[in-house]
């Protein structure tokens, strides 16, 4: 049985080419929505067609990868991109942050501190941050240009009107660079903080939408705001379960069908980490409690 | 203070037209949709356009708005600098700028003018954003007193637009124009699709606003008894060309053109 042979990374290498000069482009200008020519990828869109491209262009044969999926590293999203990888580009994968060269990742910005040399690949499902208030795309496409960005805050002022604050809590308008204002795909606003001045490089591929956005290592990102109500971060008050962090971003998860939840780290690997270094949570499986189940 | 103000805009450089047309024209291949208008705007001063159908009135406004390029002839305006520039070479930066600052652009249809699914207080808001105001508490107290001054019920500050009744859209369109204190208004038909009770309130209202403000119109209709209640001066065209012009009492009362006696004597008697 002849197993079909793939290029490295499964795209060839013209496509790859073609990627890495958006890639560069959008570096060159942070946050500016580069076109690129998408290709069909073997999974569905949504699925994380635009990171998967990304990461193929970027990927060499030393890169060891991490790709995860709200946070965590064992969902099937991440599982079947870290295996489609493994076996088209047949690179070292990991789940380890610190020992990951490219992370691939949908919705979260992982949270241990990233350093240089470390590149943050983001699925985005609609990079368009003017979508929902502006539909054509010629008019978006000519306020980022001039630079024309009143309607983002018309967002803000409907979410304050209506809530009382600004109720925005994922997906949440950033500035980049002090010119271009960027939709940071849909991770938590938790996360919009721990994108300004980081040492990674972090890179945006929307696959159905065909664009490529960058951020590149040591650069401005500030939430936009209101002077009266400013950006405020949101996590559940409550420390995570299993290991205790009071810090992290955290996963309600319900128990049962009588009310009672838990809060866990939604980044498994911090967690993991965490709890082999001997911190523990309310609702850790001490050692002592497994012997006495025994 | 409504008068001091417009005696301000009167003293300060009434004498200085505001916006000039020399020779404009449009054509669409063999169509001449307007042809050769040329005329002067002074500050505070209400024009009239009016005409049938087909006329060439809203091209002209078009054109005067810099919303299309003319294919003959210039329109010039003067920059709150003072400086007369030609608006065809403004960058389209600037004269986007020029469009949510300095002018008010009031369609027929409110739904064009209006983004109906935020709220009437983020409509009357979003020209102050996009100039760069950015305390919430100051853009809604704005929002509000403009609502108020349009006779608008402020505690339906945070209904979407479209929850509203024609008339209600149609003020609150002026409120979004009027917030950033523009120097001149475009309305295209401001009361077409109104009911007569509602259109006169709306003129009553339009003709406080622009006489407080010392705001200058242009007002492109083919409802003469507008003409007559908003405007100082009329220019009546007809197959693109302007047929005649002079104040509006003046053209309405004591007509020269032979279509302008037509448009006149046709009106229907109430």
């Amino acid at each position: 049985m002849n197993a079909p042979t793939y290029n490295f990374a499964y795209l060839d290498e013209q496509t790859k080419r073609m990627i890495r000069r958006a890639i560069l482009k959008a570096i060159a200008i942070p946050g500016y929505q580069v076109p690129f020519a998408s290709r069909e990828m073997p999974m569905p869109y949504g699925w994380g067609t635009g990171g998967v491209q990304v990461t193929a262009a970027i990927l060499g044969r030393d890169d060891v990868l991490k790709v995860i999926d709200q946070g965590s590293d064992d969902t099937t999203n991440a599982i079947s991109i870290r295996k489609f990888f493994a076996k088209t580009a047949g690179v070292a994968t990991t789940t380890s942050t610190t020992d990951a060269t490219v992370i691939q990742t949908r919705h979260r910005i992982p949270e241990g501190a990233l350093h240089a040399g470390q590149v943050l690949v983001y699925q985005v499902p609609i990079p368009e941050p003017l979508r929902f208030l502006e539909p054509r795309e010629t008019e978006t496409r000519r306020m980022h240009a001039l630079g024309e960005y009143g309607l983002m805050h018309v967002k803000l002022y409907e979410d304050i009107a209506r809530f009382g604050h600004i109720a925005t809590a994922y997906a949440y308008p950033v500035k980049v660079n002090a010119r271009y204002v960027m939709d940071p795909s849909p991770t938590p606003k938790f996360d919009n903080p721990k994108m300004d001045n980081c040492a990674a490089l972090q890179l945006f591929g929307a696959g159905r939408e065909k664009r490529i956005y960058a951020i590149p290592p040591h650069t401005s990102v500030v939430s936009l705001d209101f002077e009266d109500h400013p950006f405020t971060r949101y996590r559940f008050d409550a420390p995570c379960a299993l290991c205790g962090a009071g810090d992290s971003y955290l996963d309600e998860i319900v128990t049962d069908d009588k009310g009672s939840r838990m809060f866990v780290c939604s980044d498994t690997d911090y967690c993991e980490t965490r709890q082999s270094q001997g911190h523990r949570g309310s609702e850790s499986a001490a050692p002592h409690k497994e012997r006495a189940h025994g | 203070m409504a008068e001091t103000k417009m005696a301000e805009t009167l003293n300060g450089d009434s004498d200085q037209p505001l916006l000039t047309a020399e020779g404009l024209g449009k054509s669409y291949g063999h169509l001449m949709a307007c042809r050769d208008v040329s005329f002067a705007l002074y500050p505070g001063e209400v024009l009239a356009i009016v005409g049938e159908s087909g006329s060439g009135k809203s091209t002209l406004l078009q054109l005067l708005s810099a919303q299309l390029t003319p294919s003959a002839g210039s329109v010039s305006y003067r920059m709150r600098d003072g400086v007369m520039r030609d608006l065809a070479a403004l960058g389209e930066a600037e004269r986007r700028f020029l469009f949510r600052t300095d002018w008010g652009y009031v369609h027929q249809d409110p739904a064009m003018g209006l983004r109906m699914a935020v709220s009437a207080g983020a409509n009357v808001g979003e020209r102050l954003m996009a100039v760069g105001w950015n305390h919430y508490g100051r853009i809604r107290d704005t929002a509000s007193s403009w609502l108020e001054r349009v006779e608008i019920d402020t505690g339906r500050i945070d209904d979407a637009p479209r929850t509203y009744s024609g008339g209600m859209r149609q003020r609150l369109q002026i409120a979004r124009n009027l917030v950033t204190e523009p120097r001149l208004v475009f309305m295209d038909e401001p009361t077409g699709g109104l009911d007569v009770s509602v259109q006169a309130r709306l003129l009553d209202l339009m003709r406080n606003l622009v006489s407080e403000l010392g705001l200058a119109a242009i007002v492109v209709t083919h409802d003469l008894a507008v003409a007559r209640l908003l405007s100082h001066r009329v220019m009546v065209m007809k197959g693109g060309r302007v047929i005649e012009t002079g104040l509006t009492d003046q053209v309405l009362d004591d007509p020269c053109e032979p279509y302008t006696q037509l448009l006149v004597s046709s009106i229907l008697p109430a």
